[in-house]
């Protein structure tokens, strides 16, 4: 919300606080100012020279001798004689032969830097003496677009006639826009004269009235049956109040500079006086108004009157609003009609058909109140998003509204030539009860942790028009709330009002002195960054992506139709989305992890990376009373790796590209530190998305973790990533932590045995389809509790194997905790390690 | 020429000689030649029996010292040839320490982890626990019983993802929270009548474009503590500890009266600008201060909701963010880095 300083001026006087000041004075107190523009001042893009840029007079109009086009105009800027100013200002050619004028400009010196006027945008020149067709020139008479106040270029500026002579015009015409970011329903701080009042309670000034007194000035009587109208509100829950004012005679024209120019400071374009007065009475005071053309307004049936009736609308009802467009209502919108029906959709736009327009002669003004939340419904659901409506959807006080009409119609008086009748149509069946809050300021300092002073206190909440009933017995005071403070409802809210007038900068800092609460471990949490340690330092970076997904990922990983994708429940997508390609909340992490790998290896050849993430899908139904929303938000764990094993390096390094068992390796070392890795067990499983001899199915005490393996190639192409094995892990996160925890819980401390250890090397023959796990964990067993490791080091298929099996050698390391293993201890162990995995695997020792 | 100027002939010359043996091979040869089972010297011990007995012990004494001298004048000469010996074979062993090293590399945590867990430590130490509740909310937690009435003005503050439901659920409209503080109102419903104090983190979406400032996908964290006494100065105090911790000692604040229509009364604390340091910059719209938290007094709708009595009890809230503090502390332009994942960023923390 833009509002100009020199407009705030009208009503409190701010002239001697610096802007700067008073922004912060505004910002503290919670009227946020998101920046300020200035207009001639120092600080602007195009400062006015005071010296050089200034107030004059064009006394006399005459003929250039030698360019028809042009005229010489006597311009007086307050020196001893006339300045002569050669200049094709159309509307000075008028004047030309005329003497005895007083036409006050903006004059600028020779050495003024000026906006060029005759190109486009914002072109700076600094204006010199010039010689045109024989006559010199060494000033000019500025027009909008050179004074930087207008986009276009149009004719000069003509100031008001009471402007002095050879004053600076940064005096005149200079100002500071203050663009405001009000947050919150705060319909009182929604115009100029709400922030001026802010303002003047806030540096404890007197506050100019003067706006709001325009019914007394006009001698308005209001009554329900005004004459020129019959209203009826039949919907008085969504319109407490309307009034209605009728303005004769008027001439439809354009409105005075200063009007044109604090609207289009306040972003709002000038259409003609009419218009332009109902928008400049919106934003001082904050009450959206609208005029119809009153030859525009039919009668009832067997009337003579028009007639007004505010009334929900029918379903499907139609109308043609201002822009244009035909609206269809609903049963909640509000219209307001006339004796043939819709007229404007109330508080919201116009009508087409009863817009005033140049022929306007009489017309009548609205001013409302409606329902505030039934105006943004309206609003929503037309997505129709006016002035108007922004206003009204912030509550406006109801109170407000036959001052801002009468404001309005003065103005369209005296600026439009019209006559006011000074009766004025007022149906008011909602007029609210006024609001008395009990305001306790013990409690306001149990509140904020400070005793502020209670004359300090009184004397905030009686600037802020907050007035003190007779003082009760006991600590409370009896507030009365000013109508048009509709956000304060509650004792607390009065507790603000106090609180930011005074100053968060006066109040102390402490802590909470209370014992703190009882303490719960977070094991989800701390689960969670327990992976994410040990995963970063075996070498993976972790990413966070997007919980929202392309629908269309889940089907490009599963190149083969007919097989079904495992993916949990039922997918959740959005109503409203930014893009299809966010509008599913993704049931797997896969895909976002894919995309990562997809654009960093454009830019580096290996990517290492995991995300632990929730994934979503439907269970059941909400259930709002038992606070579940039906869907299930499970965390998962997924891992990816692709690229050369190895960095380049001075030396050769192992550039093959990571495979399954890199992945592996880290799974292990993972599971290692968790304490699950003799528990898990490796099934080859095929899952669409992935290898189909190269990933399998990890589980745990007989539960599925997930899958781990290297991703379909199939797989790959569609997600466009280079041709070398990319290997994933995708796990069930909250299973892993659980069975981590639970090993945790079971874990003790091993003893280290004191006795030397015995190396030995052991090949065993076995089916090419037998796992190597099996065979390992299989001579852990039988060598309980001697054998203390098993590493595989040699695979071997070939004639020696025999065909269809493979060789394991196995580097056995035997230790006993109690005593030194002798060679006739070693040889039994063998034995029956040799004896067991014949019957267990038929496995056969393989000869030396 | 007696044997005694003999002897002293061969040990002057012995020491010459040693000098001159600039290898261990000719240290071997010296040591031969002069110490050795036939060397000079050891020879001269057969010349003692031509000595009167007299002679004898004398040379023999005199024997041993120019023996012992010369053991010793070798032993320093071997070691001394050792030294340099080795000293050459190591320096013909260069390499050249500006090359790189092995390379090792340790994974990253995400920026965002990492300034989360920055956030819970700081306040663990005053008492706040971490408090998880769901992405996908229902509309009454995330509104409603926020004092967010349907239609209600403030809900402009947050433009909605709303999910899309087959059946319609009036009552269970489900929504992406927008904010954290849905997990204000499951706290508080789990936890009455314990007192509170939580932090409470999590991804947050709105229906906003995507640009350098706004992300439709982002991280909150928000603290709350509700308690028989919880006072506005103890929210400034907490803050202030915030600021203290997080981004260093000797940093000037302020407090602003704000709007949230979950607090009353709302406040906005701000920091001098990191950037400019309080001079004004296009970062702080050159005001010099930039925002830090929302935050505010628990409004006494939320509490009723959250079923604590407003009349005994009081609460403050408030929301610093995850990337803002971030961005501002490593000067971070661009909010679409955090969860585009390009690790050439995510590498740099």
């Amino acid at each position: 919300m833009k509002i100009p300083l020199s407009w705030i001026q009208d009503y409190v006087n701010v002239k001697d606080v610096p802007v700067q000041e008073l922004r912060k004075r505004l910002d503290l107190a919670g009227l946020e100012v998101d920046s300020i523009t200035a207009i001639g001042y120092p600080e602007a893009e195009l400062p006015w020279d005071p010296e050089k840029i200034i107030t004059a007079e064009v006394i006399a109009v005459r003929p250039h001798p030698d360019a028809d086009r042009l005229v010489l105009a006597d311009v007086n800027y307050g020196g001893a004689a006339p300045e002569i100013v050669v200049t094709g200002a159309p509307s000075l050619y008028e004047y030309r032969g005329s003497s005895d004028l007083h036409l006050k400009v903006a004059f600028a010196w020779e050495g003024a830097e000026l906006y060029d006027g005759h190109v486009q945008g914002w072109t700076k020149r600094r204006l010199k003496k010039t010689e045109i067709r024989g006559i010199a020139s060494r000033a000019m008479v500025g027009s909008e677009k050179e004074l930087g106040l207008a986009e276009e270029q149009t004719d000069i500026i003509y100031l008001p006639g009471d402007t002095p002579v050879g004053v600076p015009l940064v005096e005149i015409l200079g100002d500071y826009i203050l663009d405001f970011d009000i947050k919150g329903p705060f319909g009182h701080l929604q115009s100029v004269f709400g922030i001026a009042r802010e303002i003047a309670a806030l540096l404890n000034r007197p506050l100019s009235p003067q706006p709001l007194h325009a019914a007394a000035r006009l001698g308005l009587a209001a009554t329900g049956e005004p004459g020129f109208v019959s209203l009826e509100i039949q919907d008085p829950d969504l319109c407490p109040r309307y009034t209605a004012m009728m303005i004769r005679d008027l001439a439809i024209g354009v409105s005075p500079l200063w009007m044109q120019l604090r609207l289009r400071r306040a972003g709002m374009r000038s259409i003609n006086n009419i218009v332009d007065i109902t928008n400049y009475v919106m934003l001082e005071l904050g009450q959206p108004l609208h005029a119809f053309d009153y030859a525009d307004l039919r009668a009832l049936p067997g009337e003579e009157t028009p007639a007004i009736i505010v009334r929900r609308a029918r379903e499907g009802e139609q109308m043609q609003t201002l822009d244009g467009e035909v609206r269809t209502c609903d049963e909640e919108m509000l219209l307001i009609t006339d004796g043939g029906g819709p007229v404007a959709i109330g508080g919201v736009m116009g009508g087409l058909d009863s817009e005033v327009a140049p022929e306007t002669r009489n017309v009548l003004l609205e001013a409302a109140s409606f329902n505030f939340i039934n105006i943004r419904r309206t609003s929503q659901t037309l997505k129709l998003f006016t002035e108007s409506a922004g206003r009204f959807g912030k509550r406006v006080d109801s109170e407000l509204a036959l001052a801002a009409a009468a404001r309005a119609a003065e103005l369209m008086a005296a600026l439009a030539g019209g006559t006011v009748d000074v009766v004025a149509g007022d149906l008011y069946p909602g007029k609210p009860e006024p609001v008395i809050l009990t305001y306790s300021p013990d409690r306001a300092d149990r509140i904020l942790g400070v005793v502020i002073p209670r004359d300090e206190q009184k004397r905030i909440l009686a600037a802020l028009d907050f007035r003190s009933e007779a003082t009760n017995a006991g600590s409370g005071w009896q507030i009365a709330v000013p109508s048009y403070r509709l956000d304060v409802t509650r004792p607390v809210d009065l507790v603000e009002e106090v609180a930011r007038v005074w100053g968060y900068d006066h109040f102390p800092h402490t802590l909470i002195d209370e014992p703190v609460p009882p303490l719960r471990r977070n094991l989800q949490l701390e689960g969670e960054d327990r992976i994410r340690d040990i995963l970063i330092r075996l070498g993976l970076d972790e990413v966070i992506t997007y919980s929202l997904i392309d629908p269309a990922d889940e089907d490009r990983l599963n190149p083969n139709p007919g097989q079904a994708l495992d993916l949990p429940g039922e997918p959740v997508a959005l109503r409203n989305y930014l893009s299809l390609e966010r509008s599913l909340l993704r049931r797997t992490l896969l895909p976002g992890a894919l995309r990562t790998a997809w654009s960093n290896l454009r830019f580096q050849e290996s990517i290492a990376i995991f995300e632990i993430g929730h994934i979503y899908y439907r269970v059941g139904n909400p259930k709002p009373e038992q606070a579940e929303t039906g869907i299930a938000e499970p965390r998962r764990l997924l891992m990816l790796l692709s690229g050369p094993r190895q960095d380049r390096w001075q030396e050769p390094t192992d550039r093959r590209p990571v495979d399954y068992f890199d992945l592996k390796g880290i799974v292990e070392a993972l599971l290692r530190n968790l304490g699950l890795e003799t528990a898990s067990q490796w099934t080859r499983v095929s899952h669409p998305a992935y290898h189909p001899g190269r990933s399998g199915a990890v589980e745990i005490a007989g539960r599925a973790l997930g899958v781990i393996g290297e991703i379909h190639p199939l797989v790959r192409e569609v997600f466009d990533l280079p041709a070398q094995p990319v290997v994933v892990l995708d796990w069930d996160l909250d299973l892993l932590l659980a069975l981590a925890q639970e090993a945790g819980r079971q874990k003790k401390a091993q003893n280290i045995s004191i006795y030397a250890p015995v190396h030995e090397d052991l090949a065993l023959v076995v089916a090419e389809a037998t796992p190597a796990l099996a065979v390992q964990r299989a001579i852990i067993e039988a060598g309980y509790p001697l054998v203390i490791q098993a590493l595989l080091f040699d695979i071997y298929r070939g004639p020696q194997a025999g065909e269809g099996k493979k060789s394991l050698a196995f580097a056995l390391t035997y230790q006993s905790p109690s005593k030194s293993l002798d060679e006739r201890d070693i040889e039994k162990l063998r034995q029956r390690i040799v004896k067991q995995l014949a019957r267990k695997l038929n496995a056969v020792l393989r000869s030396a | 020429m007696s044997i005694f100027d003999e002897l002293e002939g061969i040990h002057a010359e012995a020491l010459q000689a040693l000098e001159t043996a600039a290898s261990s091979a000719a240290l071997d040869a010296w040591y031969t030649q002069y110490l050795g089972r036939k060397g000079a010297v050891t020879l001269q011990t057969r010349s003692i029996g031509k000595l009167s007995q007299e002679e004898r012990p004398e040379f023999g004494k005199r024997i041993n010292e120019i023996k012992q001298q010369l053991e010793a004048a070798y032993a320093a000469q071997s070691q001394a040839l050792k030294a340099a010996e080795l000293e050459a074979a190591l320096m013909s062993d260069t390499i050249d320490i500006t090359l790189p090293g092995r390379p090792v590399n340790p994974g990253h945590l995400h920026l965002t982890t990492q300034t989360l867990r920055q956030i819970y430590d700081i306040f663990g130490r005053m008492g706040f626990e971490v408090y998880e509740a769901p992405d996908v909310e229902l509309e009454t937690y995330n509104f409603d019983l926020l004092n967010i009435p349907d239609y209600h003005p403030a809900r402009d503050m947050w433009d909605t993802f709303w999910i899309d439901q087959k059946q319609p659920a009036p009552d269970g409209r489900l929504l992406l929270r927008t904010h954290t503080s849905p997990g204000q109102m499951r706290v508080m419903r789990e936890r009455y009548p314990e007192p509170i104090r939580v932090i409470l983190p999590g991804k947050c979406y709105r229906y906003e474009q995507i640009t350098a400032r706004s992300e439709h996908q982002f991280y909150q964290v928000e603290g709350l503590a509700v308690g028989k006494h919880i006072t506005m100065t103890d929210l400034i105090g907490t803050l202030t500890q915030f600021v203290n911790l997080f981004y260093g000692p000797g940093h000037k604040m302020r407090v602003r009266s704000s709007y949230f229509p979950f607090t009353e009364p709302s406040i906005e604390v701000d920091m001098d600008c990191i950037l400019c340091g309080g001079a004004g910059c296009r970062v702080c719209k050159y005001t010099g201060w930039l925002e830090i938290a929302g935050a505010g007094m628990v409004h006494p709708v939320v509490l009723k909701n959250g079923g604590y009595d407003p009349d005994e009890w009081s609460g403050f809230a408030f929301g610093p963010g995850v990337e803002r503090p971030a961005m501002m502390k490593y000067g971070i332009s661009d909010i679409r880095l955090f969860y585009g994942n390009d690790l050439r960023f995510a590498q740099q923390f």
